[in-house]
């Protein structure tokens, strides 16, 4: 049944093609962790990859009771983390996540570093991952504005305040990012909520569609 | 069966790739030893490692809850902090070299200079050998980097207090109270008789929720009799002898003030 689909498919938009990139091809023996335990450290690229999954998941589904304004915003969160079912969980993890996922990609930047494998021909895969590295940093910025609490409020008046400090285009930033030169609020907070939702993830998307396709390309490095 | 090959579409306009580059797996025996299919016997491994850590991250989501702390006030006075991973370049700018007016060192230099070495490092590091020991200064520099960043971050930890934040961060629990006033005591609080209670106003503000001097009277858990003794006698940081109308009158404002009970 399932062979009969797949061959109706691929008979009008030969996917086989699509599919041996993807997924048919030899995964050496320095690699595998089965073979040699010491390459466990191959795997931190992918649970980062995994955790941000999660991220995805579990920010979407914050989104259906989130309210992106400076009255709602706190008691939502609230809500959220106090009466929904799960609630709590989920938030959990996508605050979990988040620290997670600077984790392993901070190891898989490592592992990339000592193994030297940003070196030639995976120069512009190095440059893509570094960026992907930035706009989680951007993402982790802007997201701990929005709970609205105490600590989202002082920490991210300090953020902007770094921004500001950029040579020329400082005050730009900061009026690009706050909404306004001198009042950090209900601006700033769905400002922060547009970047942090679709800006930034879109961003994301496209760096880690260049990141994979160029695994594939090039496959991985060889043994040390 | 087409597979692939020679497939024919009705109005077909795509250009014709006759040398077309076989889509055949890129083949692993430049490396010696045993290659495995990344479908389905690597994935399946691959997916058991992402169970043991999913395992793990659901355990420490369940032990530790998000924290949240109480509405964005910027009228409360609050010691701001970054996330964690944010604590290295925070603490940078408590450094006397690369804050004030040196403020652009710590905030744009010394973080652009980094992290612009790291995007630009193949073209810093061109040798083609990839062992860390045959490359010492690039392995220099990042073991460098790694402790100058471990270093930060535990001085911003164990240099920041972590019980004011508590307190300064707390969810301030709002109480609803009936505020009854046909008694004779909101008269005198109000002024409306005279002008006994107004030092009381000064530090327990009109709405009676209290200053940066002096607790909030709404939902207090004291009787008529203890609040009339702190009228005359003080407590805390109140001194005694504030209240200036006579006896009858701090009676009849004690009893007011002991009725703000927080509705049950």
């Amino acid at each position: 049944m399932l062979n009969k689909i797949y061959d109706w498919v691929d008979e009008r938009l030969d996917i086989t093609p699509i599919w041996r990139d993807i997924a048919d091809h030899e995964v050496p023996e320095h690699v595998n962790p089965a073979h040699h335990f010491s390459a466990f450290v191959y795997c931190f690229g992918g649970l980062t990859f995994f955790i941000t999954v999660i991220q995805i998941l579990s920010g979407m589904f914050l989104t259906m009771y989130y309210v992106p304004d400076v009255v709602n915003a706190w008691k939502s969160v609230y809500y959220l983390q106090n009466e929904v079912a799960f609630g709590e969980i989920v938030r959990g993890m996508h605050h979990w996540g988040a620290s997670l996922v600077i984790v392993m990609m901070f190891l898989h930047t490592l592992r990339v570093f000592f193994t030297g494998s940003y070196k030639k021909p995976r120069e512009l895969n190095w440059m893509v991952g570094v960026g992907i590295f930035g706009v989680m940093m951007g993402l982790g910025f802007t997201g701990y504005l929005l709970p609205w609490d105490m600590k989202a409020l002082f920490a991210t008046k300090v953020g902007i305040e770094i921004a500001a400090s950029v040579p020329f285009i400082g005050e730009w930033i900061k009026i690009l990012l706050a909404g306004d030169s001198t009042i950090l609020g209900a601006q700033t907070l769905t400002r922060f909520f547009a970047i942090h939702v679709f800006f930034l993830p879109a961003v994301l998307f496209g760096l880690l569609a260049a990141h994979f396709i160029m695994i594939r390309r090039q496959g991985i490095s060889g043994p040390l | 069966m087409h597979r692939g090959k020679g497939m024919k579409f009705v109005g077909d306009s795509r250009i014709k790739a006759n040398h077309r580059m076989p889509n055949v797996p890129k083949d692993y025996s430049e490396y010696p030893g045993k290659t495995e299919a990344f479908w389905p016997n690597f994935l399946l491994k691959e997916w058991m490692v992402g169970a043991v850590f999913l395992i793990a991250y659901l355990i420490l989501t369940v032990a530790h809850p998000s924290p949240l702390e109480g509405p964005a006030d910027p009228t409360r006075a609050y010691v701001p902090l970054p996330d964690w991973y944010f604590l290295f370049m925070y603490q940078l700018l408590k450094y006397s070299y690369a804050s004030g007016p040196y403020n652009v060192i710590g905030a744009i230099v010394i973080p652009g200079l980094a992290f612009g070495a790291l995007l630009l490092m193949p073209f810093l590091d061109k040798s083609p050998e990839r062992r860390p020991s045959k490359r010492p200064l690039p392995t220099g520099f990042m073991l460098l980097t790694l402790a100058a960043m471990f270093y930060l971050t535990w001085e911003a930890v164990a240099n920041h207090d972590w019980e004011a934040q508590k307190a300064m961060g707390a969810i301030v629990e709002e109480v609803d109270v009936d505020i009854d006033e046909s008694l004779p005591g909101f008269a005198i609080w109000n002024g409306d008789s005279g002008d006994q209670a107004k030092s009381c106003i000064g530090c327990h503000a009109a709405d009676l929720k209290g200053g940066p001097a002096a607790p909030k009277l709404v939902g207090n858990e004291l009787t008529a009799e203890q609040v009339e003794d702190i009228i005359h006698n003080g407590r805390g940081g109140m001194p005694p002898g504030q209240f200036k109308g006579t006896d009858e009158e701090a009676k009849q404002l004690a009893e007011f003030i002991a009725s703000l009970k927080a509705k049950k």
